[in-house]
């Protein structure tokens, strides 16, 4: 239902993405991996409306997203929870949960998936009068994913949603997508923790370089000499120590 | 003693007005991050609609409100699809200074139309009730200024609810304090923008309308008004009405107090000593928050 083709992007005139081709079918959990740098944010970018690609397509169940500026983006289904959080950090958790059903279609059904969110991250419920400034990373990350449920997403994108998380929330953050997975919602995940990701991800593609460097299984791609040499050797940087 | 305490009382009563010119400045600014300097000049502008709807119609200034606010809230959203809607396309950091070239052009031009349409003249809404005044002890407080107080302070009030409750009151502060995110969770940022700055012109508009009936309103009161404004907003930070309300109500009394000790003369002055200081020791105000 995602499909991008021939994507090139740029920041000046430095090239960030190109021919970049990248599909992500229904249901499905699809991890991008690579360097930092490598244009991941940007292919994110790219799809949710932000950055404006010079060339190539992207697709949304047949129509052409690259005009479409991104608060319809959101409409359509098609959920990003940014790196860094970016929450609204001077209101409550409820707050910011509530602005993410903002678009008539998500608000018709808000209750049903505030009490998702709610299932989700009991910790949420206790603590939705408290502005979000005040709680730990793991905690805003929960309420970042939950502000994007709440849009009722058909794909949910995530840039880096481990990072800068303690350990032990990094687990609780990365079941919860593979349960929010498990009822139907297609993701798209960007992630530095890349034995993870690759653990959990149907399918997955190596960008280096603003191009498409391997593709694959999670399992195929585990045992690709290359993928672990770069990315899961003793010696490879797969994030902050 | 008791002339310090009358000034002091008229200083507060006048720094209500000065809060609620401030609020609307302080609304677009936060959420647009575009500084309007043609601020002044709208609410010269409610000034005159009031003075006119009193002057051809008879309508008292109080009920005047009713017709300026909402005409307000029109000619923000036309001056923003005319003109703002075209700065905030800008990266934010270029904003400003765009939104500076459209201000002054923008004030100078009603400066012009208001003189063309209206003279030069100095006009004031003078009401049957207008010179009624409630004396308290040694103390005198004009009737109609005390109701302009009670009005900005109900309309403070209003404007808070309005940003605390409302879907899109939430969505404005949302995408002042990150447009990117605002955009991310479906909301129409370009319709927040419109919304608040129509906002921002109804709040100037009603300023104009008390301005116009407790003092009075000429063509070049804009620039004034503008900066009266802008010392109350950087006083205030940005980000609490209620707070805007406050800091005008102190830059009010500041002045009396500054008028009655040192003469009238540096009445505005003190305004200016009050921008300076807070720049230099608390730029981001004393409600604003400390940029992260």
């Amino acid at each position: 239902m995602l499909e991008i083709q021939g994507l090139e992007a740029s920041y000046g005139d430095v090239p960030v993405l190109r021919s970049v081709s990248v599909t992500v079918a229904p249901g499905e959990m699809v991890a991008l991996l690579g360097p930092n740098g490598a244009g991941k944010s940007t292919l994110l970018g790219c799809v949710a409306g932000l950055v404006r690609p010079r060339a190539g397509v992207v697709r949304w169940e047949g129509q052409d997203l690259r005009t479409i500026s991104p608060h319809r983006i959101v409409e359509r289904g098609l959920v990003m929870v940014p790196e860094g959080r970016r929450l609204f950090g001077a209101m409550s958790v409820e707050d910011n949960l509530e602005l993410g059903a903002f678009s008539p279609r998500a608000r018709a059904a808000r209750r049903q998936s505030l009490e998702r969110v709610f299932a989700l991250f009991p910790d949420l419920h206790a603590r939705r009068g408290q502005i979000v400034r005040a709680l730990s990373g793991g905690q805003q990350q929960m309420v970042a994913v939950g502000r994007a449920l709440m849009a009722h997403p058909r794909l949910l994108m995530l840039d880096e949603p481990s990072l800068g998380i303690a350990p032990l929330l990094v687990r609780a953050i990365l079941d919860a997508l593979v349960e929010i997975n498990r009822a139907g919602v297609a993701i798209f995940l960007v992630e530095q923790n890349v034995r993870a990701a690759l653990g959990l991800a149907h399918r997955a593609y190596i960008l280096e370089g603003g191009r498409i460097a391997g593709e694959g299984s999670g399992a195929a791609l585990l045992q690709d000499a290359h993928v672990r040499r770069a990315y899961l050797g003793p010696l490879a940087v797969t994030g902050p120590p | 003693m008791t002339v310090l305490a009358q000034q002091i009382l008229l200083g507060l009563l006048l720094g209500g007005l000065y809060g609620l010119a401030a609020a609307g400045l302080s609304l677009v600014f936060g959420v647009l991050k575009v500084l309007n300097v043609a601020h002044g000049e709208l609410i010269m502008l409610g000034g005159y609609g009031a003075f006119w709807l009193f002057a051809l119609l008879g309508l008292d200034p109080f009920a005047s409100l009713l017709v300026v606010i909402p005409g307000s809230l029109l000619l923000g959203a036309a001056l923003y699809l005319a003109l703002f809607g075209f700065v905030v396309r800008a990266p934010e950091e270029a904003r400003i200074k765009n939104s500076l070239l459209v201000g002054f052009g923008l004030a100078l031009s009603l400066h012009a139309l208001a003189v063309r349409l209206f003279t030069a003249d100095d006009r004031s809404i003078t009401t049957a009730y207008g010179g009624a005044v409630i004396t308290l002890g040694t103390l005198s407080i004009p009737v109609i200024r005390l109701l302009s107080l009670l009005v900005a302070l109900a309309l403070i009030g209003g404007l808070h609810l309005l940003l605390a409750r409302w879907r899109w009151g939430k969505a404005i502060r949302a995408a002042a304090e990150d447009w990117q995110a605002a955009l991310l969770t479906g909301i129409d940022v370009r319709r927040a923008y419109l919304l608040a700055f129509a906002i921002g012109t109804a709040l100037a508009g009603a300023a104009g309308t008390l301005v116009s009936v407790g003092y009075s309103v000429s063509p070049s009161i804009g620039l004034e008004w503008t900066l009266k404004a802008l010392i109350v907003v950087v006083l205030a930070g940005l980000g609490s009405m209620l707070g805007t309300f406050v800091a005008g109500l102190f830059v009010g009394v500041a002045e009396a107090i500054s008028a009655a000790t040192f003469g009238g003369p540096y009445r505005e002055v003190v305004g200016l000593v009050i921008f300076f200081v807070v720049l230099v020791l608390r730029p981001q105000g004393l409600f604003g928050r400390a940029p992260r």
